[in-house]
C-alpha cells in the first residue's frame, strides 16, 4: 500500500484561498474531512489525501481553476465519478482534484442525427436511459456503466462487453469540448464524420486526463436492436474453448458479446447467482447475438453449429430476455462474487491474441502456486481483454505485495505473447512500471513529447501512465529474466 | 532490414542537410494535399504481409506492400477492410492508405480508417524506430499515436508496418435505386440512420438515390420490402460502387474542381454554386466547381460549410490549374499550436512531407 503523504497546510491555504478569491464558496474543498472521500479511485489500495478539491459548475469555472493551477504550479488531477480501476484519479499531495460531480447535464438530446451533446460528469447508462426513448442507446457498456461517467470514459477509451461489435469509447464518440492548461478551450473531432488536420480526438481518448479536461462529449447513438438472445456452452477444457472462440470468429460471425469465464470464476460466482452454470466445466462461453428478430434466430443457429463442431459439451439458449440475463448475471457479478469468497482482490486488465489463452491461463495456474494465491479469470473473448481476479486478504502479511507482483507477472507474460498491459482499465498509477517493460525509452519519451504537445507545464495528472527514466531504472533493477518479478518484498513506489 | 537501414540513412542525411523528404510509396496519391517538395523516399521495397491470422481478425504488413495483395488475401479468407478505402492509382500502398486516411462508400456504416488501424511502426525525424499499439484491438497502454498517425499525411514520420482490424465479408450483399429529390434523400438517410437497417453505403446524384444492403439474409430481405426501387444486378452494383469509390463515376471525371465537403449527416440542402453527389448518409457530399476558383470563392465555400459544423477540403484540382487557395480547412491557433508541438517533437528537422498536410 502506498503511504499518504500530509499536504503542506501552509501551500493548502495559499491555493485555497486564490481559488476562493475567483469561485464560490461551495466549489471548493479544502478540510480534510470534506477532501477525505476523494483520496481514491476504484483502485482502492493507493489512497492520497488531496491538498484541494475544487467541484466546477461550469467551463468557465474550469478555465478558471486551469488558469489558478497553472500560475501557482499546482498539478491537477480530473476525477470523475472516481471508479476508474488503475489509479488514473489517485490525488497528488500538492495537487488539486477536479471533479466533474456537478457536470452532470444532458445538454441536447438529437435523435435526427443521433447524437447526443453530454457534460462529462453525466452517467453512461445514463446516456442510454435518456436515448431509449428514441430507440436508441449509447453501445458501450463498461461493467461500472452504472456509475462511471463520460468524462472518464473518454479518458480510458473505456470498452465493455459489446465492443467486439460496437467499438471502444474512440468508435463512438464524434467531438470533445477541452478546457486546456493554457486556459483556453480546444474542439476536438466534429459532428461531422472528420475534423481537418491530425485526428487529436483519437489522441485525447484514452490520454487519462493528462492533456486536458473534458467539458463536453458528444456522442454517437446507435439505434437499439430489436431483439437479442445469448448462448451459454460449456467445455471440458480450455483449449476447446478458446477454439471454439476462434471458431465463430473464422465462421465470419461477429457475434455483439463473446465472453468466458474459466472454472475458477464459474464456482466462485454460481452459488451467488444461481444462472445455471456447469461448474464443472473448464470454460464457460457466453456468446450473445443482436439485431431483428430474424437476424438474431439465423445468428443464434449459426454459432450454435459452431460451437457444437468446436466441441461444447453442452449448450444452452436463452429463451426469453429474463433467462438471457440470468445467463449474463454470472459474468457480470464476477467481482463481487470474488468479494463474497475474498477478503480482498486484485483485478488485472491485460490484451492477448485470442490464440494464446490457454497457454496464458495455464501460465496463469502455475503463477496461483508460485505466488500462493487464488486467481479467477473472465475474459473478453472477443477482443483477447482477460480480466483476472487475483484473490488476496490484506490483513494476511505479505498477500497484498505478493497480489501486486501476481498482477505483474500476469502483464509481462501478457505482453510477451504479443499483448498489451492495459486492455480498457488504463495505466493510471497501478501499471506505471510495466510500461518499461511493454515500451522502449524511445517510446516513452514520444509518450512525453505527445504530452507536452497539450500541457507544456506538465501539471495535468503529471505522474500518471508514462514512467520516467528514473522510474524505469528503478525498475528495471527489480526485474528478473523471463518477465517473472521476484517474489515478495517488492517496495512499491 | 537493409532497406530500414537505407531509408534510415536517408533521414539521418536529409536532416543534417536540411533537406525536405517526400515519403511516397505507389504515388497513386501525389495529386491529394498540399504541394509536393523533397527528394522522393520511397518505401516499395517495404513490402510483404508478416502476419495474417483470419481468426484473429487482423493483418500485419509493411508499408509498401500493394493494397491489391493485401486485399486480394483477404477476399481468399471472405474478409474485407471494412473501411473500403479506394485505391487511387495503381501500386497504391498499404501506408499509403493509412497516410492519406481515406475510406470509401462503407465509411459511414463501418468506421473510418482510423477505427480499425491497430499498430503502426514509426521511423521518426531521427530515424529511430518506435512501435505503437500492437495487434489487439483494446489496448489503451500509452497515447494513441497510432491513430494520430492515420491520416497525418507522412508529417510524422515514415510508418514501416501497421497491422490492422478486418471484418468477414456480409453474407448478403444487394444495390437498390430509386429517384428521390435531394431534400427527401437527406431526411430519409438520417431517418433510416436511426433504425437497425443493414445500410452499408449511400449515394445521391441528380435525383436518382443508390443504396447498399449488407448483412444477414434475413435482414436484408426484411430492408428491401423498406426501401423498395429497383434491384440492380450484382455485376452492375459491383461496378457503380466502384466507380463510384474510384471517382471513375460521372460526376469525378467531368471538368472543375472537386471539393470534399465533411458535414453532419442532418445538414441540409446546401446552397453552392456548383454540383452536388451525396455519400455516407449525408456526411460527406462532392462539390464540382466550374470555372476559377480563388481566395474569395474559396472561402465562401468554407463559411457555408463552416456554418453547417463541417469544414471543407480542395481535394482535387481541374488538370493544368494553379490555384492560390489552401487545400485543407486552416486550423484553429491553438489547435495549430498542437499541431506545430508535434511535429517538432517527432521531425525536429521539419523533413517530411512539410506543406502536405499542415
Amino acid at each position: 500500500m502506498s503511504a499518504s503523504i500530509a499536504p503542506d497546510p501552509v501551500r493548502r491555504q495559499q491555493v485555497a484561498a486564490a481559488l476562493r478569491a475567483a469561485l464560490p464558496e461551495r466549489v471548493v474543498l479544502s478540510d480534510p474531512e470534506d477532501t477525505r472521500p476523494y483520496e481514491c479511485d476504484g483502485l482502492a489500495a493507493y489512497r492520497q489525501l488531496p491538498m484541494v478539491v475544487c467541484l466546477p459548475e461550469s467551463e468557465q469555472q474550469i478555465l478558471a481553476i486551469l488558469t489558478i493551477c497553472r500560475e501557482l504550479q499546482v498539478p491537477i488531477v480530473p476525477r470523475g465519478a472516481g471508479t476508474g480501476l488503475s489509479g488514473g484519479a489517485l490525488p497528488i499531495h500538492d495537487g488539486v482534484v477536479i471533479s466533474t460531480a456537478r457536470l452532470n447535464r444532458i445538454v441536447r438530446m438529437e435523435p435526427h442525427s443521433r447524437t447526443a451533446v453530454v457534460q462529462p460528469g453525466v452517467r453512461n447508462l445514463a446516456i442510454s436511459e435518456a436515448a431509449a426513448i428514441h430507440g436508441l442507446y449509447y453501445a458501450p457498456d463498461p461493467s461500472s456503466q452504472i456509475a462511471c461517467t463520460i468524462g472518464g470514459n473518454v479518458a480510458e477509451n473505456s470498452g465493455g462487453v459489446h465492443c467486439l461489435k460496437y467499438g471502444l469509447t474512440v468508435h463512438n464518440v464524434l467531438r470533445v469540448r477541452v478546457a486546456t492548461i493554457e486556459g483556453e478551450i480546444i474542439e476536438l473531432g466534429s459532428e461531422a464524420l472528420d475534423a481537418p488536420g491530425l485526428d487529436l480526438l483519437a489522441v485525447f481518448i484514452g490520454s487519462e486526463g493528462m492533456l486536458g479536461i473534458v467539458t463536453e462529449v458528444t456522442v454517437k447513438l446507435v439505434p437499439k436492436p430489436a431483439a437479442a438472445r445469448v448462448i451459454m456452452a460449456s467445455f471440458g477444457d480450455v483449449v476447446t474453448g478458446g477454439n471454439a472462440v476462434a471458431s465463430v470468429i473464422a465462421a465470419g460471425i461477429i457475434p455483439a458479446g463473446l465472453e468466458m469465464m474459466d472454472r475458477t470464476s464459474v464456482r466462485m460466482v454460481e452459488p451467488f447467482v444461481k444462472a445455471g452454470y456447469d461448474i464443472d466445466a473448464a470454460a464457460i462461453l457466453l456468446c450473445e447475438a443482436d439485431g431483428t428478430v430474424h437476424e438474431v434466430e439465423e445468428e443464434i443457429a449459426r454459432m450454435t453449429q459452431v460451437l457444437e463442431s468446436a466441441g461444447a459439451s453442452a449448450i444452452a439458449v436463452s429463451q426469453s430476455d429474463a433467462e438471457r440475463m440470468r445467463f449474463w448475471s454470472g459474468r457480470k457479478n464476477a467481482f463481487p462474487a470474488a468479494g463474497r469468497i475474498s477478503p480482498d482482490y486484485y483485478c488485472m486488465d491485460g490484451t492477448i491474441p485470442r490464440k494464446r489463452l490457454a497457454e496464458v491461463l495455464t501460465g496463469i495456474e502455475l503463477m496461483e502456486t508460485e505466488y500462493g494465491l487464488r486467481c479467477a479469470n473472465v475474459f473478453h473473448a472477443g477482443d483477447g481483454n482477460l480480466h483476472p481476479l487475483i484473490m488476496f486478504d490484506a490483513n494476511q502479511p505479505g498477500e497484498f505485495e505478493r497480489a501486486e507482483a501476481f498482477g505483474a507477472a500476469i502483464l509481462a507474460l501478457c505482453v510477451e505473447v504479443g499483448g498489451a498491459i492495459t486492455g480498457e482499465h488504463g495505466v493510471g498509477k497501478e501499471k506505471i512500471d510495466s510500461m518499461c517493460v511493454q515500451f522502449t525509452r524511445a517510446e516513452l519519451d514520444a509518450f512525453f513529447a505527445v504530452k507536452r504537445a497539450f500541457d507544456v507545464p506538465f501539471l495535468l495528472n503529471p505522474d500518471k501512465a508514462i514512467p520516467t527514466l528514473n522510474r524505469c531504472a528503478e525498475f528495471g533493477k527489480m526485474k528478473v529474466s523471463g518477465g517473472v518479478l521476484p517474489f515478495a518484498g517488492l517496495p512499491r513506489f | 532490414m537493409q532497406h530500414i537501414e537505407a531509408i534510415r540513412q536517408q533521414i539521418l542525411d536529409a536532416a543534417r542537410l536540411q533537406r525536405p523528404l517526400r515519403i511516397r510509396g505507389g504515388g497513386s496519391k501525389d495529386w491529394y494535399g498540399g504541394a509536393l517538395a523533397g527528394d522522393i523516399l520511397d518505401t516499395r521495397q517495404l513490402t510483404g504481409i508478416i502476419d495474417y491470422e483470419p481468426t484473429e481478425l487482423v493483418i500485419t504488413a509493411r508499408s509498401g506492400t500493394p493494397l491489391a495483395e493485401i486485399e486480394a488475401a483477404l477476399a481468399e479468407k471472405n474478409q474485407m477492410l471494412a473501411f473500403e478505402p479506394p485505391h487511387f492509382g495503381q501500386g497504391a500502398t498499404l501506408g499509403g492508405v493509412i497516410g492519406a486516411g481515406l475510406a470509401g462508400p462503407r465509411r459511414a456504416a463501418s468506421g473510418g480508417v482510423r477505427d480499425f488501424v491497430l499498430g503502426a511502426v514509426l521511423m521518426d525525424g531521427r530515424g529511430e524506430v518506435l512501435s505503437f499499439g500492437g495487434q489487439v484491438m483494446k489496448n489503451v497502454a500509452g497515447y494513441d499515436v497510432t491513430r494520430l498517425l492515420t491520416g497525418a499525411m507522412g508529417s510524422l514520420g515514415v510508418t514501416l508496418q501497421h497491422s490492422v482490424k478486418v471484418l468477414p465479408r456480409p453474407v448478403c450483399e444487394v444495390t437498390v435505386r430509386c429517384a428521390m429529390s435531394e431534400i427527401e434523400t437527406i431526411a430519409k438517410l438520417n431517418q433510416w440512420g436511426g433504425q437497425p437497417l443493414p445500410l452499408s453505403a449511400s449515394c445521391w446524384h441528380e435525383g436518382s438515390l443508390t443504396l447498399r444492403l449488407s448483412g444477414a439474409g434475413a435482414a436484408v430481405d426484411a430492408a428491401l420490402r423498406v426501401f423498395g426501387g429497383d434491384l440492380l444486378d450484382a455485376p452492375a452494383a459491383d461496378a457503380f460502387w466502384a466507380a463510384l469509390r474510384e471517382q471513375q463515376h460521372d460526376f469525378f471525371t467531368r471538368p472543375g474542381h472537386l471539393w470534399r465537403l465533411s458535414v453532419p449527416s442532418v445538414t441540409g440542402a446546401l446552397i453552392l454554386d456548383g454540383e452536388q453527389l451525396i455519400e455516407w448518409g449525408g456526411a460527406q457530399r462532392w462539390l464540382k466547381v466550374a470555372g476559377p476558383v480563388d481566395a474569395a470563392r474559396a472561402s465562401a465555400i468554407r463559411a457555408t460549410v463552416k456554418a453547417a459544423g463541417g469544414h471543407a477540403t480542395l481535394f482535387r484540382k481541374a488538370d493544368g490549374e494553379g490555384l492560390d487557395v489552401a487545400v485543407f480547412e486552416p486550423l484553429a491557433p491553438a489547435i495549430a499550436r498542437i499541431h506545430d508541438r508535434l511535429k517538432q517533437a517527432f521531425d525536429p528537422a521539419t523533413i517530411f512531407n512539410p506543406g502536405r498536410l499542415f
